[in-house]
């Protein structure tokens, strides 16, 4: 695909992603100027219609519409109904922790994915047998239950890491360990089965019939093959990431975009969700970009 | 919420004969529960005994008390129907709307099937939570509203998969043969392609269903699904979740009962997965 | 010299092969020809230690220039790898690895085996895809196999097995997925590497491709040689009735009207060759020859005793009849030389685009009642679209069809959806044509427009028309073997009473006997019903054996017609003279009665 046709792409779903925001804003019943306000607050309706007329809930919804297209385009977020500040900024604040919990896991998980893959694919039937167990075991549990689990055990029982609201490095480690074993269960599964595919093709015999170590056809032939294969997981992997992030913050107590998130749910405070589906989307863009590059780095034929 | 990509080609390792046979055995008491707690315990679900509370696991209270002095398994046992019905009804929505667009795309003409095809492109470019929390955000939370949330969730990854397996079915072989029968365009759809298109979706629902029950509960643990005093798996976790340094068993149990369903699930859908798989493909 | 004595090799319990021996020299070639499953491939593998973490193997003798092959270790078997014994696999596409360039995949082996210093290695690359046929090969060794034609990926795939110098090289259907003219350059290619003083061990499902090759053929069945020896003693005079039963399947030396395979008496023993246990379960003794129960000459003795091998000539025959003749083949008879009927089919100057490729260009075929038009052209010469485009499946973007004197092209659909019944199609790939939730019945009685209490009886008339028992109407599609496939295609076009049948390439993917039953079967019911067939294949052999008249193909182009004999035997065009030179012939030569 062109650089050119990738940006029109990208472009496209940032458009979607907006519209979608704006839309779910409309759809939201009820007066948005009560909804702004919250349930506790009495106005009087010249306040109201002032407040109306600052947010431009008195305009026509395609202009709106196009008004909040341009502030977007601009870098403006809006600014929250809760917290009066911009959302921009808020986001800001708070991306640094979340983004040092997604890292750390997604690293976390490719490690412990690979180091499994590599050592159980094509192996005697109860070693795959074993592969498969923690596999589907990983995959079947909770984030937010496996995190109470290493709390209890690591924080409360054995003292090992800080309980809740620490910020500190040591305080990464159960968070991102959480964040990151149902990923690597997902991961450790399709490189497997990845690998198991490419040593089933002819290929593979070929290069062994040249001579090759099952070990060095591993590593210089099967190891692409299933990393190409991870390619289509990339939105998966996002989603998993920045959605799984907003329990582990609520269970570890951690602050981030995801607590962030939580509390402007709860709030109704749309602008900044607004923000975070706008952030998602971006984030997605450019990671799956990325990986469609690699990809074609690696596999020759994607080119055509 | 940790999502399975629901498609897994090949759907790997043959499941082994026992593992279906514990995977029911598992399940066998989990379904007992939700149909007919009372036959599982006498006990209610939500009566308050101060003087019982935090008590650990033992005789009288298998799975311990919490913090009001409620009995944990009573409240287990319980939970069952309402987790299990968040992921169902999920489910059940998730698959209607996902086979009803996947269809309208793939055989709606070009301009349907581009216009769908953009918006599942952006749906499919958020986290799934996260589409689920705008939900929640617009309708507000409460059990009827999660369950929809958890729906519109899942329906583009479903709606897309449908779709592929529509367009490669309107191609093949047999629907060529069949129109070279010279039946008319609306039997080779209803006989060839729907079945075909929709088949393998009903399938890795049951996939699915695991997730959908992790992701219900999940929103039920931040809050916005089933309320306390109502007895459900996710809340039951977040309730807990204050007293873990006291009574580890308040994070036990309610996180087990999910996670053993789901392996569960899992082990039947993959053993489906596989015997569909192999007589079909 | 490689030298095997006894080998046999089992999965779980089942011998895949079974007390083998043979002995290949430094410019000899030995052909190992056998149906799928008979244990070719699995043989293959054994000789370069490669069977498998499965594979239990055995052997009395396995030695290679005088060194023991059977007690080495994995580390051992990495020194001859490649260089010493090189594997040669089907289709270039897959066995290459898809994801790296040839080149590299040449300096793997350069690698490997410290052939050469590091720094020369890319010039040697260079120097073997040149030795290998190569035109280019600068440009072609940072190609990666996809980006080659399939004449060009094979020959790189030689070149990367013969880089260390292997003086064995066992090739596994070298040529299996080419084009013939293509397979005859391949198989060049490795005439030449023989010459040069390579032993040969060549691994085949067609006896006829790999004959010009050959020194000794050994035919194998069920996992073991039911005959061995000197490739022009064994064509001209094969012994066992499965060598025979092979030679007389093969179409190409075979006029219309020659049956090519004994009639059936179990329908169902239509599928691919048993391992020996299984077939000595399904006749009840337990060591009974294996092919019992395809052969004519079976008796009581070969139930109860299976044959060791008996030298004939200079051959080794594993059969107690070895010496009895064969009943002869029915012929089919076609009756009097009916005169050519009316034009049912006229396809008139016919052009079809895709995009920029123009897959049909100009073409104009005329089908009469009751005989067979044979297109014939290499992959891509647009034998499928024309197909398509006959059968009123794709419109053509100039030109026009008629179906009976009526316009069948561009016309809307639902007004050919009435008429489609005259005309029906048998596809290459059974499989894909049929809805995999459906069983025969479901498949067939779709094809029958009658009521339900009748359709039934229906099925089941036509399941036994193609030779089918009528218990098979329950299977699925994928509880089939090929043949059956291909048999249940066969009820379901017939199903609709249809004038015209379009076969396209309809027994490309079966076994040569298989093969040879299909295009009895269909020449049998062309006879019986008097349909005209439009038959396209790519096999030159197939096409003489089955038409009246040919159309040859090339690049979406007819550039040849005419009456069967005339274009076999006075071919005008040079590309017709190409594609006969390319079609493999045996050296006997049945008289057409």
């Amino acid at each position: 695909m062109s650089l050119l046709r990738r940006v029109g792409a990208g472009v496209m779903v940032l458009w979607g992603a907006a519209t979608l925001a704006f839309i779910s804003l409309l759809l939201i019943p009820g007066d948005p100027v009560s909804t702004l306000l919250g349930p506790a607050t009495m106005a009087s309706p010249e306040v109201r219609a002032q407040i109306a007329a600052d947010y431009g809930f008195d305009r026509p919804v395609a202009v709106r519409y196009l008004d909040y297209l341009g502030t977007v385009v601009t870098g403006d977020l809006g600014s929250s109904y809760q917290l009066q500040r911009p959302v921009g900024l808020l986001i800001a604040d708070q991306l640094g922790p979340t983004v040092q919990l997604a890292l750390a896991a997604m690293v976390t998980a490719v490690v412990i994915a690979v180091i499994s893959a590599v050592t159980t694919a094509g192996r005697a039937r109860p070693v795959r047998a074993a592969a498969g167990a923690w596999e589907l075991v990983a995959v079947s549990l909770p984030s937010y239950w496996l995190g109470i689990l290493l709390l209890t055990a690591f924080s409360f029982q054995l003292r090992i890491f800080p309980v809740i609201g620490a910020q500190d490095l040591a305080a990464l480690v159960l968070p991102a360990l959480t964040l990151a074993l149902p990923i690597a269960g997902v991961l450790a599964q399709v490189l497997r089965e990845g690998l198991e595919a490419a040593l089933a093709q002819p290929f593979a015999v070929t290069a062994r019939a040249r001579g090759l170590s099952q070990f060095a056809v591993r590593l210089r032939h099967a190891l692409r093959h299933a990393a190409a294969s991870l390619a289509t997981l990339t939105g998966w992997l996002v989603g998993s990431l920045l959605g799984g992030a907003v329990l582990v913050e609520t269970v570890f107590g951690r602050s981030g975009i995801g607590a962030l998130t939580l509390q402007a749910v709860g709030n109704k405070d749309m602008p900044v969700v607004m923000g975070v589906v706008l952030l998602s989307a971006l984030v997605f863009v450019v990671i799956s970009n990325v990986v469609d590059l690699l990809h074609t780095a690696i596999d020759p034929r994607v080119r055509a | 919420m940790s999502a399975i990509p629901i498609s897994f080609p090949g759907a790997g390792l043959r499941t082994p004969r026992w593992a279906t046979v514990f995977a029911w055995l598992a399940l066998l008491p989990i379904l007992v529960a939700a149909v007919a707690p009372e036959l599982l315990t006498s006990a209610s679900p939500i009566l308050i005994n101060p003087l019982h509370a935090l008590l650990p696991p033992g005789g009288d209270h298998w799975f311990g008390t919490d913090q009001l002095g409620r009995d944990l398994f009573t409240r287990v046992v319980h939970g069952a129907r309402p987790s299990l019905l968040l992921g169902l009804g999920a489910t059940v929505l998730a698959v209607v709307a996902g086979s009803l667009l996947g269809v309208l795309a793939a055989l709606g003409g070009r301009v349907t099937d581009q216009v769908v095809g953009r918006a599942l492109d952006v749906l499919l470019s958020l986290p799934q939570l996260l589409l689920a929390l705008l939900v929640i955000t617009v309708l507000g939370g409460g059990v009827a509203n999660v369950v929809i949330a958890i729906a519109l969730a899942f329906t583009p990854g479903y709606a897309r998969m449908v779709r592929t397996e529509a367009m490669v079915v309107r191609r093949s072989g047999y629907v060529e043969a069949a129109r070279g029968l010279g039946l008319p365009p609306t039997v080779l759809v209803a006989r060839h392609v729907l079945p075909n298109a929709v088949g393998p979706l009903l399938v890795l629902a049951t996939v699915g269903f695991g997730t959908a029950l992790i992701a219900g509960s999940g929103l039920s643990f931040l809050g916005f699904g089933v309320q306390p005093p109502a007895p459900e798996w996710g809340a039951m976790l977040s309730e807990g979740r204050d007293f873990l340094g006291d009574a580890w068993w308040l994070g036990l149990f309610p996180g087990a009962a999910i996670t053993i369903t789901v392996v569960a699930v899992n082990v039947l859908g993959r053993a489906a997965q596989r015997r569909y798989t192999r007589r079909t493909v | 010299m490689i030298h095997v004595e006894g080998l046999t090799v089992s999965f779980s319990g089942l011998e895949a092969v079974r007390d083998v021996s043979f002995t290949v020299a430094p410019g000899e070639c030995l052909a190992i020809v056998g149906e799928s499953g008979s244990g070719k491939s699995v043989t293959a593998r054994a000789l370069v230690g490669l069977a498998g973490d499965r594979a239990e193997v055995t052997s009395r003798g396995f030695t290679f220039d005088g060194a023991d092959l059977s007690k080495l270790t994995e580390t051992g078997w990495r020194g001859v790898r490649g260089r010493r014994i090189g594997l040669i696999l089907q289709d270039a596409l897959v066995s290459l690895d898809p994801l790296r360039t040839v080149g590299a995949e040449v300096a793997e082996t350069l690698r490997t085996h410290h052939v050469v210093e590091p720094s020369q290695r890319p010039a040697r690359v260079l120097e073997l895809l040149a030795e290998a046929g190569i035109p280019d090969p600068e440009q072609r060794a940072g190609q990666h196999p996809h980006e080659l034609s399939g004449g060009l990926r094979q020959r790189a795939l030689i070149a990367s097995v013969v880089a260390a110098g292997p003086s064995l090289l066992v090739a596994d259907e070298p040529t299996t997925a080419l084009d013939a003219t293509v397979q005859v350059q391949i198989l060049e290619l490795l005439g030449r590497l023989k010459r040069e003083g390579a032993a040969l061990l060549l691994i085949s499902h067609d006896l006829a491709a790999v004959a010009r090759l050959a020194d000794r053929v050994a035919v194998m069945y069920a996992g073991r040689f039911v005959e061995e020896g000197p490739a022009e003693e064994l064509l001209a005079a094969p012994a066992h009735p499965y060598t025979r039963a092979l030679i007389a399947a093969v179409p190409a030396a075979h006029a219309k009207g020659t049956r090519l395979s004994a009639p059936v008496q179990e329908p169902s023993v239509t599928g691919p060759a048993l391992p020996a246990r299984i077939a000595a379960l399904l006749t009840g003794y337990e060591s009974a020859c294996p092919y019992v129960s395809r052969c004519a000459l079976a008796d009581q003795r070969c139930r109860e005793e299976d044959p060791s091998p008996t030298p004939v000539g200079e051959r080794r025959v594993r059969c107690h009849h070895h010496d009895r003749r064969l009943p002869d083949l029915p012929p089919i008879s076609l009756g009097e030389t009916r005169a050519p009927g009316p034009v049912l089919l006229s396809v008139e100057n016919v052009t079809k685009r895709f995009g920029a490729r123009t897959a049909v260009d100009d073409v104009s075929l005329e089908l009469r009642a009751g005989e067979t038009l044979g297109v014939v052209g290499e992959s891509g010469s647009g034998k499928t679209t024309v197909a398509r485009i006959a059968l009123g499946l794709l419109d053509p973007d100039a030109g026009t069809v008629r179906l009976d004197g009526e316009p069948w092209s561009g016309i809307p659909d639902r007004l050919r959806r009435a008429r489609r019944r005259r005309i029906q199609a048998i596809y290459q790939d059974p499989l894909g044509s049929f809805d995999p939730r459906h069983t025969a019945g479901q498949i067939i009685g779709e094809a029958v427009a009658l009521p339900r209490r009748v359709r039934k009886a229906r099925v089941a008339e036509l399941l036994d028309q193609v030779g089918l028992p009528a218990t098979l109407h329950t299977r699925r599609p994928l509880e089939m073997s090929g043949g059956q496939r291909q048999r249940v295609a066969i009820a379901r076009a017939l199903a609709t009473g249809p004038e015209v049948l379009v076969c396209d390439e309809p027994v490309s993917a079966l076994d040569v006997s298989i093969q040879a039953q299909i295009l009895d079967l269909l020449a049998t019911l062309q006879r019986d019903l008097a349909v005209a067939v439009l038959f396209i294949s790519h096999d030159l052999g197939v096409i003489h054996h089955v038409s009246d008249r040919i159309a040859v193909m090339k690049d979406g182009r007819v550039v040849e017609s005419g009456a069967t004999a005339e274009v076999f035997g006075s071919p005008k065009e040079p590309y017709t003279k190409e594609l006969l030179a390319a079609v493999p012939t045996l050296a006997t030569e049945r008289s057409p009665r």
